[in-house]
């Protein structure tokens, strides 16, 4: 059982950073205007954000913590560590958190490393930092970030519609006072064909395997260097663990479901977030939801949702949050945690 | 559990269905503009109200009301 508490580690300020491009489901030329309509009431998402062509998942989630390092007014020197989340990095090597230690202006001494998980990331890079910090380092950054809509094909209604960019940022320090961070954090291998990018890296090289695309069936056609997405094996997934594994990060962490204020789950799929909330019995106010404006983010959503709904409680609050990350991996991570009151903001990029 | 309660709970979710139309022979799958958003929106229906969950295999083997209620008896048991 993947179970660990965390002390002596709080978080200092979470910013967000989304494209200022904007798409409407409703412009997607392949939808029919009823599917269009169904599209949204079951996903939720009625518009997203979309990254221009030269812009990566780096340059937001660079916008993010730039923007936080500069309004907080941190010596850059007391940064010792950075992780970048990511499934969409600047390049195939190095990795992009090293690139990001020098465009931040960080010290040399900053330890940097990427994490290469989607969904689920954002909690598990909190938990990779976190330890870090509680063995002894001062101050670190967690960049979490994608760019999904350069994966997806436009003539898969499965995908291309779906996904939006966004970065994020989040600095955290260590802090005798803090409170325990609790985790609970899976993976089920079993399912890797879920959600998969089969074509470019080393099982199947860019350079000898390029795909056409095909039409798998009606309505989706894609290649196999593109995302592909089987939407009923993932909502399942999510029926089946995702509540559960939630009841069981707040019974390690001796939490009632009433105590807490928000749960911020993964922007996934409206539908996936209401059936986790029934499961719990929860109210609607208590699982806020940031995907009807962008979509699903991937390994940002979670510190998008915080900084775009919850932003001006957490500036003048404390709150008992339960975080919950799941998808690609298949992965899944939740962490029972007490944020406030911070600085939180969403910024655009051009 | 019976099909009326599953017929209510069906006609109830999807805007798409005329209340009272649906009879325990009817097929879902037949129903006009009939997606894999529906098939989800299904799923949850039935994981809400019967806590089972029904894979895609399950669901392609469904074709009408009476069969699904008879898969949800046959896993509750």
């Amino acid at each position: 059982m993947a179970k660990i508490s965390i002390d002596n580690v709080t978080i200092d300020a979470i910013y967000s950073c989304v494209p200022s491009g904007k798409i409407k489901t409703s412009s997607y030329s392949l939808f029919s205007e009823s599917e269009a309509i169904l599209f949204e009431k079951t996903t939720g998402i009625s518009e997203r954000r979309v990254a221009k062509d030269h812009t990566t998942s780096s340059d937001l989630c660079f916008y993010a913590a730039s923007n936080l390092l500069s309004d907080l007014s941190i010596n850059l020197q007391e940064i010792e560590a950075l992780i970048f989340v990511s499934q969409s990095p600047d390049y195939f090597l190095p990795s992009t958190s090293v690139t990001l230690q020098e465009r931040l202006g960080l010290d040399k001494n900053c330890m940097a490393f990427d994490i290469n998980l989607g969904c689920s990331g954002y909690v598990y890079g909190l938990s990779v930092i976190s330890s870090l910090i509680n063995s002894g380092l001062k101050r670190a950054l967690l960049l979490a970030g994608d760019k999904s809509t350069i994966s997806t094909s436009f003539n898969d209604k499965s995908t291309y519609p779906l996904f939006g960019d966004a970065g994020s940022a989040t600095l955290l320090s260590f802090n005798k006072d803090a409170e325990t961070m609790y985790f609970d954090l899976h993976s089920d291998g079993s399912g890797k064909d879920a959600i998969i990018i089969e074509y470019g890296h080393s099982r199947y090289p860019y350079n000898r395997y390029i795909d056409e695309e095909k039409e798998y069936e009606e309505g989706i056609k894609r290649s196999r260097n593109h995302l592909a997405l089987d939407g009923m094996k993932v909502f399942n997934f999510a029926l089946k663990e995702v509540a559960k594994s939630i009841e069981e990060c707040l019974m390690y962490a001796k939490i009632e479901k009433e105590q807490v204020n928000y749960f911020i789950l993964h922007q996934a799929n409206m539908l996936i977030n209401e059936s986790v909330r029934k499961k719990l019995r929860q109210t609607e106010e208590k699982f806020p939801l940031s995907i009807h404006k962008y979509g699903n983010t991937s390994s940002a959503s979670i510190p998008l949702t915080i900084t775009v709904c919850l932003q001006n409680q957490i500036k003048e609050r404390q709150l008992n949050l339960l975080l919950s990350g799941f998808g690609v991996g298949l992965s899944w991570a939740n962490v029972f945690i007490k944020i406030g009151p911070i600085k939180a903001k969403c910024i655009e990029y051009d | 559990m019976n099909v009326e309660e599953l017929i209510y709970f069906i006609e109830e979710e999807f805007d798409e269905i005329q209340k009272g139309s649906l009879h325990p022979t009817s097929s879902i799958r037949n129903m006009d503009g009939w997606s894999s958003m529906h098939a989800l929106i299904l799923i949850a229906l039935v994981d809400n109200h019967y806590d089972i969950l029904l894979t895609g295999e399950e669901l392609k083997h469904i074709n009408t009301i009476q069969d699904l209620l008879e898969t949800i008896v046959k896993r509750k048991s």
